[in-house]
């Protein structure tokens, strides 16, 4: 029997980006953009959900975004995920990757019992690859990063297959480990319809305390509880419910910081136009054939 | 705050082999700790790794610290990480820079995590300046720049208020630059004492092929993009490539898509080429493309879209369908080649 738990991200959907949703600090405006589940995560989360149907266990899925990203972890949900978090304060924003695997870090302490930790080998919007190896470092534990495929589980060790410049290697690792994944490993299952029909209900503390506003016969504590019985509870953590400093979380607690951003404004071409044509390619080549680039 | 000025490279290698992009972050190491005042430090670990350590000095390298132990051969995370960051926290250097490859990638988080200090993945370049952040002046800043978000913006990232500034480079993106005089050789050794959380991870088997795609080498160079629409289209520019003595390309799209395999992805995620001719097929010219092959000697645009980015950088555009531009040209070479 291996638990898992897996570190899941909503993205901004970089394929539909325009320069003005940068803040002015240089941080993004999230709001702004498409946002989508992080196809390595789906990845990820895949991986364990196999791992739990072969050998048992659970499948623990969390995440640390604003309250919106509890889209991704219903999605989890419908997968087949057991449990979901939600980590979410204003106190995160604008959070680098060590000041995210800290928060992480923290919330995977609280939440302990694990085997394994899954993360996708690095998220569309940045493409660092620096969260798993950063959040593994806090937890003192081994990394396996850019997985290919898993050769073997017995017991407290893991085969990896794993990619390397130039080629792969199989590495043997200890339990507890993350492992950051690649995109093609697996193919991530399409939605459960029964569960999707089960858990399309469930809310984070967020969405009910947002209900309580629009409802004044309602109390949020509850409604936690019934959302809790009917299992329908995104469990969520704020800064309250970590043991955390504060101080190393978010935009305060980010060693990089966005000194200047710049759209991208390109130098005017002077290029040369050439028909599309037999004649216009073929004085072209002609040209190419001058300046000892062809021939 | 006072620093030490010190710039640190990573030296990487594998199956004993140390990385050309190790090399090339030697040369910008050395151009940084010239503007800083200060010295540049190869960090070299591994096993029968003197005449690495003596290959630095040809690169800039004042100093080559060497960790040698037969048990650091291969690269594993836990005890090169252990090592690198007792170092940092030693000597508190004021930059280190690694490969962005996947050693490096590997490495340099779980560094950065340990010592606190800040990050930045896959820059497109490294300057030295000051700079007045935030009301406060910062003497001598590693500026750490890159394209983000989808190529729509280069950022330039700062770590004002931490000792040691870090950063993953590409390779190819810094230029090899061997000093016509290697400078004074000094080598000092440091022994490595081996924890037991350093085996949590062993090696069982290792698998490489030499790299048969060398597209930096490459004089020509035929690129496609995702606008060639299908992989058989794709193949056209295969064609082009094969008939005028060129190596085959891609954007990151082209690779994503399936049409042409990642070890020819040129741009920041991929490899930075400077051929003497690179002709952009169906590839609208996204900054993270462009990063890698602007300074192509020529380039030559070939795009449906006339208002795609990738004219801006062109010497010569044409505007047309690749599917009936590439058997033109082709057929246009072989008649001139007669």
């Amino acid at each position: 029997m291996y638990n898992s738990i897996v570190l899941v991200k909503q993205v901004p959907d970089t394929a539909n980006i325009s320069g003005k949703v940068m803040k002015d600090d240089g941080t993004v405006n999230r709001s702004k953009l498409p946002a989508i589940f992080n196809v390595e995560d789906k990845v990820s989360l895949e991986l364990a959900l196999q791992i739990k149907e072969r050998y048992g266990g659970k499948v623990t899925a969390i995440t640390m975004g604003p309250p919106r990203a509890s889209d991704i972890l219903r999605e989890c949900l419908f997968m087949g995920a057991d449990d979901v978090y939600l980590i979410s304060d204003r106190k995160f924003a604008g959070a680098d990757t060590l000041a995210t695997s800290y928060v992480l870090s923290e919330a995977i302490k609280q939440i302990g019992n694990f085997h394994f930790i899954f993360a996708g080998r690095q998220a569309i919007d940045g493409d660092t690859a620096q969260v798993g190896p950063q959040t593994a470092e806090k937890l003192n534990i081994p990394q396996i990063t850019y997985t290919e495929e898993i050769v073997d589980l017995k017991k407290d060790k893991i085969q990896i297959k794993r990619k390397i410049d130039g080629g792969y290697e199989i590495v043997e690792s200890k339990l507890p480990v993350l492992l950051t994944v690649l995109k093609d490993v697996v193919t991530p299952r399409p939605f459960s319809a029964k569960r999707v029909m089960a858990y399309k209900g469930a809310k984070s503390l967020i969405e009910l305390e947002k209900l309580t506003e629009e409802n004044s016969l309602l109390y949020v504590d509850k409604l936690v509880h019934e959302y809790k019985e009917r299992k329908l509870y995104i469990n969520t953590l704020t800064t309250d419910d970590l043991n955390i400093d504060v101080n190393r979380c978010g935009l305060k607690g980010s060693p990089t910081k966005v000194f200047k951003v710049e759209s991208v404004v390109l130098a005017s071409g002077g290029h040369k136009k050439i028909e599309a044509t037999k004649a216009g390619l073929g004085e072209l080549i002609d040209q190419l054939m001058s300046d000892h680039i062809f021939g | 705050m006072e620093f030490k000025n010190e710039v640190w490279v990573f030296i990487e290698q594998r199956g004993g082999k140390p990385a050309d992009v190790s090399f090339e972050l030697l040369c910008k190491g050395n151009k940084l700790a010239e503007t800083m005042g200060g010295i540049l430090k190869a960090i070299v670990i591994g096993s029968g790794t003197d005449e690495i350590a003596k290959q630095t000095f040809k690169y800039g390298a004042d100093e080559a610290v060497v960790i040698d132990n037969p048990s650091l051969k291969d690269f594993r995370t836990i005890p090169y990480a252990r090592i690198l960051q007792n170092l940092v926290k030693e000597n508190i250097p004021r930059i280190v820079l690694f490969g962005a490859s996947i050693i490096g990638r590997d490495l340099a988080p779980r560094v950065a995590s340990h010592t606190k200090s800040g990050l930045t993945a896959d820059c497109t370049d490294l300057q030295i300046s000051d700079v007045k952040y935030l009301n406060e002046n910062h003497s001598k800043l590693l500026l750490q720049i890159r394209p983000a978000f989808g190529g729509n913006i280069i950022a330039t990232i700062i770590t004002p208020d931490v000792p040691t500034q870090m950063a993953t480079v590409r390779e190819g993106v810094m230029e090899l630059c061997p000093l016509d005089k290697p400078k004074k050789e000094k080598i000092t050794k440091i022994e490595y004492k081996p924890e037991p959380i350093d085996d949590l991870v062993q090696i069982i088997k290792q698998h490489r092929e030499e790299n048969k795609v060398n597209l930096k080498a490459a004089p020509i160079i035929v690129a496609g993009g995702y606008g060639l629409g299908t992989k058989e289209n794709f193949r056209m520019v295969e064609e082009l490539a094969h008939t005028i003595g060129a190596e085959v390309a891609g954007s990151r799209a082209a690779v994503d898509a399936g049409f042409v395999t990642p070890d020819r992805q040129v741009g920041q995620t991929g490899v930075t080429v400077r051929p003497k001719l690179y002709i952009a097929i169906g590839i609208s010219g996204a900054i993270q493309h462009r990063a890698g092959m602007q300074d192509s000697s020529k380039i030559i645009a070939i795009n449906s879209d006339p208002e795609a980015p990738i004219f801006d950088i062109a010497h010569y555009g044409v505007v047309g369908d690749a599917t009936s531009v590439i058997p033109q040209f082709i057929e246009a070479y072989k008649h001139k080649l007669k």
